[in-house]
């Protein structure tokens, strides 16, 4: 007879797009697991599933995660946010997904919340950055229909918008 | 859901010893992207794992009372990075592991993790081996203290002993004292690569900038583990700064390194890409210290 696997759960609590959550979970998921299945955080996609192209990238008390890559009992006591915490009271869109839609940032959308929530680190730094860096701190997203320079082109005029500066041409 | 039998979370080095005593078929799993990974390849699918992700006391980046660097060795590539006493006496090393992965592994990375795999790939192995790093493991007995160069015993193996887990990276200030540094990874990508061939130098000039009085150099991918380049230490050692020094340093090199072909290069490939990174770091570095060639 095969033999018997038990499994072993363990409670999580943890802060979610500023809730403050609970949940049991098997220790073998994901974070990504976790997030699309016990809170239906649908945002978090499951992409290569080892952590290369982005797809399901969160942030974790700040900095940017590929939760697929990531137990989701490392979440306890962590505070998690996915693309949903960007939603305005009445559903309105957060400037920075406003900037993907008018700069054509998206075609399929499966890349796009994990690219935004980077997106966010980057315009929470409060820092401006150059073109160059802003390439490099992107590059942990792999998108293969809209191409890279509408996403840098979004990104890069919200970050201006966000010191009130005039967004420089080219 | 990952394929594992069973998680044990350790919340302290105490722990995490108990855990490897009680279980000492189980991995260690850091920050888990090299683990994790494996795991979803089959590789270590249906293993144990001894989790010490958790052990915050193994974060952050401090000097001792001799001034030498301690390095938790949890803590995460960008943190290095970002770390000032990194920026202010080891800068390589916090541009090298910089150039690992992307952003979110190096938010998820540990420079323990990095170097407990055993790769001789790693962005930080070759600036470790450069700055002669001590790696410190705890065990059931206590702490351990050992030269990075033995701790690397051949590909994919390090010398961490039933019961213990790696907790530090030293960097002794004799060291990186007045010594400046330079990395050059080679790769396909900007992004997202392992290096083709990974080049660490740091030199110390003498007080008027024109001798050089220590040359240091290791690289990754020239041979199964990290290396040091002996011969071209040597040949550049208490040397006038110039650029046929440069030269000739960097052709020595061949004497040392022993890399091999492979489906991401050549033997000969690597070979060139060595003598020239070696050329252009130490140019780099020499110029850091205040050096003119």
């Amino acid at each position: 007879m095969a033999e018997k696997h038990v499994m072993q759960v363990k409670t999580v609590r943890f802060n979610l797009n500023g809730k403050d959550v609970e949940k049991t979970v098997d220790v073998r998921a994901s974070l990504t697991d976790m997030l699309r299945n016990d809170f239906r955080m649908t945002s978090v996609k499951k992409g290569c599933e080892v952590g290369e192209c982005g797809a399901c990238n969160v942030l974790i008390d700040g900095e940017a995660f590929n939760s697929c890559i990531y137990l989701a009992v490392w979440a306890d006591g962590k505070s998690v946010r996915t693309l949903e915490s960007l939603l305005g009271p009445n559903g309105e869109l957060s400037d920075i997904q406003q900037a993907f839609v008018d700069e054509a940032a998206i075609q399929c959308g499966f890349c796009t919340p994990g690219v935004i929530m980077t997106a966010v680190e980057i315009l929470e730094s409060g820092k401006l950055y150059t073109d160059e860096e802003l390439r490099k701190l992107l590059s942990g997203h792999l998108c293969r229909c809209t191409g890279y320079q509408n996403i840098l082109r979004a990104v890069k005029k919200t970050m201006y918008r966000r010191h009130g500066l005039e967004v420089p041409q080219n | 859901m990952y394929d594992m039998k069973a998680l044990y979370e350790a919340g302290s080095v105490a722990d995490a010893v108990a855990l490897r005593v009680a279980h000492p078929e189980a991995q260690i799993i850091a920050g888990g992207s090299d683990v994790l990974v494996q795991m979803r390849e089959g590789k270590r699918a249906g293993r144990e794992l001894i989790s010490i992700y958790g052990i915050d006391a193994l974060r952050g980046v401090s000097l001792d009372a001799e001034e030498n660097i301690r390095i938790g060795s949890l803590t995460s590539f960008s943190h290095i990075t970002r770390d000032p006493i990194i920026r202010r006496y080891v800068n390589v090393l916090g541009e090298a592991v910089d150039q690992v992965g992307g952003p979110q592994i190096r938010n998820i990375g540990t420079i323990g993790g990095n170097t407990c795999n055993g790769v001789t790939s790693a962005d930080s192995a070759s600036t470790l081996h450069a700055w002669d790093a001590v790696i410190e493991l705890t065990g059931p007995d206590g702490v351990r203290l050992e030269p990075i160069h033995d701790f690397y015993i051949k590909a994919g193996v390090v010398d961490i002993r039933p019961g213990e887990i790696q907790t530090a990276i030293l960097l002794p200030k004799a060291s990186y004292e007045n010594t400046f540094g330079y990395y050059i990874k080679y790769a396909m990508r900007n992004a997202m690569d392992i290096a083709t061939l990974g080049t660490s130098v740091n030199v110390r000039l003498s007080a008027d900038k024109k001798t050089v009085e220590r040359c240091r150099i290791a690289f990754g991918v020239a041979g199964p583990v990290p290396l040091r380049a002996a011969t071209a230490e040597a040949a550049a050692n208490g040397k006038a700064v110039s650029g046929e020094l440069a030269e000739t340093f960097a052709k020595t090199v061949l004497e040392d390194i022993n890399p091999r072909d492979s489906w991401r290069a050549s033997k000969a490939f690597r070979q060139h890409i060595a003598v020239e990174s070696a050329k252009r770091a130490f140019i780099e570095a020499v110029k850091r210290a205040g050096g003119e060639l």
